[in-house]
């Protein structure tokens, strides 16, 4: 805990140069992870860090420094070097305030912290849930030849003060639980993974069956040994509830992030107003719901989280805003600037970004396709904002033939273009579900969750080796 | 705005200045390693780095980063049992709480015979030089002036430049220190400064991007004019690009896709990947799993190589790994604990991400034996006559499997027609499986470039490729 009256000296002197906002963020983070690969506890690992990093704005220039050292004159010497960018702008000395630390308005719990291993349950706990997920994994077939499972927490208390009075502090622990399977046959190694994440401690696994994720990973190794090549060209997709959300995270999500948009180097830009979408698409991107892994009460600039409805019913309503980017269009931060460590600087990121559900059966849009593909399982994707061209990988999927769910495919990478494949959205069902992913960005990576329900995109290129 | 910061001040108490700092870090490592009980073997990784970024837009300084980081990641082994904790800090305070925490977490592995440091293997280390004090000694009002420079340079290249979508400088150095009770002690050092740039240019409502850089050991030499026309060229080509018709086709990957491929690549020659049935390599040493063009090295005794290192992460000399020679697999690459599990030495290949990660088998400098001098990319073009020319992908992570071998990535790029570069073709994919790939490789350039990463780049050309689109 870093005492108020600290906190005044070193933003004071963090403006002495001039300068017109000045920023202290300061972490506290642990770290714990247990692996049990190849039927052996192989690592168990603990970590701790802590520090701030400090930042100076004046005029269009940010300077910013980090320290490991959170005495007072260790922020002070970080507090100087942020400065030493804006010392010819000779604003002259400015005093600031800061509340008392008894306002804060973090909404996370108040903390024990405490070593890296109060990231985690018990060790003993932990290790008799990799087991269970081993033996789980290895029972769903003869085929399974390898079982990876992996279990890590964080614990990550954040404190941000700034020269405009604002003083906040969060609490957030994550656990993360995940089985990687490799499959072997005749037709070679096939591979299979799940994984649960929320924004809570061990509590996760009052919700989370580890078995059941060993399960889902194995059996979708299993079933790509029988897997034929993806076709290749344009067909009809329905993305199943839960990780098919990545298509929202890449198709518009980030061409939505305000930094994009004030330089020009997005394809939404200057399109809030206008129809972008199928009248089917809502979105919304919301800190605030539940465990999700892109919730926390503040963010990492002390803006409370909030939910932002970006396209509505079609409309491009709103962009993703930080500190930096509002600012300058004189409005207020969306609780979207985030940071992956104390070392990095806060960027426009999202939180939980979802389709809302929509009304039709799903079950009845795989019926009324007569020919595509159904993919129950997206690993991930990538974005180029400027043009709108992305990707977005499959790790499960099917062919469609004559409205039924058939033959396994073999993994494969769909691409698109954002504002194209928005408005080839024809059916939205009501199975709604989130999916955890790791976004990555300049550098800086961040838990994100993506959702939505099953739903039909009329036409995707899909990049299989099938002629 | 001004941007005049002169000299830096650095944040954080560990600080030294120019001076070189190893003495003092080996000194630390060995200090904790003198902690360890009977019984227990402890390993020490000690690493200081001090880091300068800065980015420039439209015509100021966006902004600038000055740090430093420390911190020390130990390893314990009892009883055939491995414990592993970290710090973000070298405070004395924490060096003691660190080890304990490592101690602790020994007592909850598997106990395996295979688990183990590292000892001295009598390997001589090849002397790499990898540090150029001119990082420290030019003045960041100097660092500012490139970046600002980089930016108007790129602003004003082309008219069809709409925008400069970043233009960074960033240096850093990084000293390592790496102790153990088994006999181990090493330290290196090592600088990296960089220049990068990424535009957008535009025609009508079509809006492409291209990036280029520049990356040298110190600050003299970044090339702000290749890092320029390198993007430009990119973005600039690329105007008026279709969705191209989906067939079968050679692809040429360009230095910097190629270097992408090879890292891909270099997953299935992991020896630990392979140990646990890991990898579409296992088993088929000796075997042909390519053609007689295909020769790929990982030699981090090269000092123009990016990844290149005297040690590596486990404290042992770096040396040259004939992987596969003329189209035959010959070796794997390990550590200590991967190689005891396949009955093998290690190879000197242990790889680490910093104080916080635990070392495991990878490459770091990895080359394919280049095709005929002066075979460059206009070369390789003109020998593959007809087929499609791939300047960048996107989905690596989400559409190449390096244990099954599934590849399908997204990719933009141009037609190649009559041996040379034609009508540019974006949102396509271009798919095939690694095995195939080897099997395929019908060209190699001879324009070895040492990018950023584990591996060169240098012009490839593979056969019989998927590609969709229309």
């Amino acid at each position: 805990v870093i005492e108020s009256p600290v906190l005044e000296r070193v933003l004071s002197e963090a403006l002495r140069h001039g300068g017109e906002f000045a920023e202290v963020f300061a972490e506290d983070r642990s770290t714990a992870s247990a692996l049990l690969d190849d039927g052996r506890v192989e690592e168990l690992s603990s970590g701790r860090e802590r520090g701030a990093g400090i930042r100076v704005v004046a005029g269009e220039t940010t300077g910013f420094a980090h320290t490991a050292d959170l005495s007072e004159s260790g922020l002070l010497r970080a507090a100087e070097a942020a400065s030493a960018v804006a010392r010819n702008g000779g604003r002259g000395t400015k005093t600031v305030e800061v509340p008392a630390l008894s306002t804060g308005s973090g909404a996370g719990a108040d903390g024990q912290g405490g070593s890296g291993l109060a990231a985690l349950g018990s060790k003993g706990d932990t290790l008799a849930l990799l087991t269970r997920a081993d033996e789980a994994a290895r029972a769903t077939g003869d085929g399974i030849s390898q079982v990876l499972a992996g279990c890590g927490g964080s614990r990550r208390r954040v404190l941000i003060a700034n020269s405009e009075g604002l003083l906040a502090h969060d609490e957030q622990a994550r656990t993360r639980f995940s089985v990687s399977c490799v499959a072997t046959g005749d037709t070679g190694l096939q591979t299979g993974f799940e994984t649960a994440a929320r924004t809570l401690g061990f509590e996760l696994f009052d919700e989370v069956s580890v078995e059941e994720l060993a399960r889902l990973a194995a059996s979708r190794a299993l079933s790509k040994l029988s897997a034929r090549p993806a076709p290749s060209g344009e067909l009809p997709v329905v993305l199943a509830g839960g990780s098919g959300g990545i298509l929202f995270h890449e198709a518009c999500g980030h061409g939505l992030e305000a930094d994009h948009i004030v330089k020009d180097a997005s394809v939404y830009t200057g399109m809030v107003g206008q129809q972008v979408a199928s009248p089917l698409v809502t979105l919304v991107d919301d800190g605030t719901v539940g465990s999700e892994w892109g919730t926390f009460g503040v963010d990492d600039e002390g803006r409370p989280a909030q939910r932002n409805v970006l396209i509505d019913q079609g409309i491009l309503t709103d962009y993703l805003w930080d500190y930096l980017r509002a600012r300058k269009e004189g409005r207020v931060s969306s609780g979207n600037g985030r940071r992956q460590t104390y070392q990095h600087l806060p960027m426009v990121r999202m939180t939980n970004t979802f389709l809302l559900p929509g009304e039709e059966d799903p079950d009845e849009i795989v019926a009324q396709t007569p020919r595509g593909v159904y993919v129950a399982k997206l690993g991930g994707g990538q974005v180029n904002t400027t043009t709108g061209d992305f990707v977005f990988g499959t790790t499960e999927a099917y062919l469609i033939e004559g409205g039924r769910i058939t033959e396994p495919l073999r993994d494969a990478n769909l691409i698109g273009n954002g504002p194209e494949i928005l408005k080839r959205i024809d059916a939205v069902a009501t199975d709604f579900s989130m999916t955890p992913g790791t976004c990555g960005k300049d550098g800086q990576s961040v838990p994100v969750g993506c959702g939505q329900a099953t739903m039909r995109l009329t036409g995707v290129t899909i990049g299989g080796t099938a002629e | 705005v001004s941007t005049a910061l002169d000299p830096p001040v650095a944040a954080g108490a560990t600080r030294t200045g120019d001076g070189d700092d190893r003495e003092r870090l080996v000194d630390l490592a060995e200090r904790v390693a003198g902690w360890a009980r009977t019984g227990e073997d402890v390993e020490v990784y000690v690493a200081h780095g001090d880091e300068t970024e800065i980015r420039a837009y439209a015509g100021e300084v966006e902004s600038l980063t000055s740090a430093t980081s420390a911190g020390i990641g130990i390893r314990v082994v009892v009883d055939h049992r491995l414990g592993f904790a970290w710090a973000g800090s070298l405070d004395e305070s924490v060096l003691g709480e660190t080890l304990d925490e490592a101690r602790d977490n020994a007592r909850f592995a598997t106990q395996d015979e295979h688990v183990r440091l590292a000892v001295p293997d009598g390997v001589a280390a090849v002397p790499v030089d990898l540090w150029d004090d001119s990082l420290s000694q030019v003045p960041t009002t100097r660092k500012v002036e490139l970046a600002l420079a980089l930016e108007a340079q790129a602003r004003s290249a082309d008219p069809r430049i709409r925008q400069v979508d970043h233009a960074d400088y960033g240096d850093g150095s990084v000293e390592v220190a790496l102790v153990s009770t088994t006999g181990i002690r090493s330290s290196s050092r090592k600088t990296s400064g960089f220049i990068s740039v990424g535009v957008i240019a535009g025609e009508g409502d079509a809006s492409q991007t291209g990036a280029g850089f520049s990356v040298r050991r110190g600050f003299d030499g970044l090339d702000a004019d290749k890092a320029t026309d390198d993007a430009v060229n990119r973005a600039v080509r690329l105007l008026g690009a279709t969705k191209g018709p989906s067939g079968r086709h050679t692809v040429v990957f360009d230095r910097r896709a190629a270097t992408t491929l090879l890292s891909v690549v270099s997953s299935a020659l992991s020896g630990e990947a392979v140990a646990k049935g890991r990898s579409f390599f296992a088993g088929r040493i000796g075997e042909q799993v390519g053609g007689a063009t295909l020769t790929l090295v990982d030699d981090p005794t090269d000092s123009r190589a990016y990844g290149a290192a005297a040690y590596d992460a486990e404290g042992l000399a770096c040396r040259r790994n004939v992987l596969i020679d003329a189209g035959v697999l010959r070796a794997f690459l390990y550590d200590t604990v991967s190689g005891s599990r396949s009955g093998v030495s290690s190879t000197g290949s242990a790889v680490r991400g910093g104080f916080s990660g635990t070392p495991g088998p990878g490459c770091r400098a990895l080359t394919l034996a280049p095709g005929p001098e002066g075979f460059d990319e206009e070369e390789v073009l003109a020998a593959v006559g007809e087929g499609l020319f791939v300047q960048s992908m996107t989905g690596v992570h989400s559409g190449v499997n390096p244990i099954s071998g599934d590849f399908s990535v997204g990719a933009e790029g141009l037609m190649i027609r009559g041996g040379k570069l034609a009508e540019p073709v974006r949102e396509i994919t271009v798919a095939s499986t690694l095995q195939r790939m080897l099997q395929s490789l019908v060209a190699v350039g001879a324009d070895v470039e040492w990018l950023p990463g584990i591996a060169a780049g240098q012009t490839i050309a593979v056969g019989d490729m998927q590609v969709s689109g229309i």
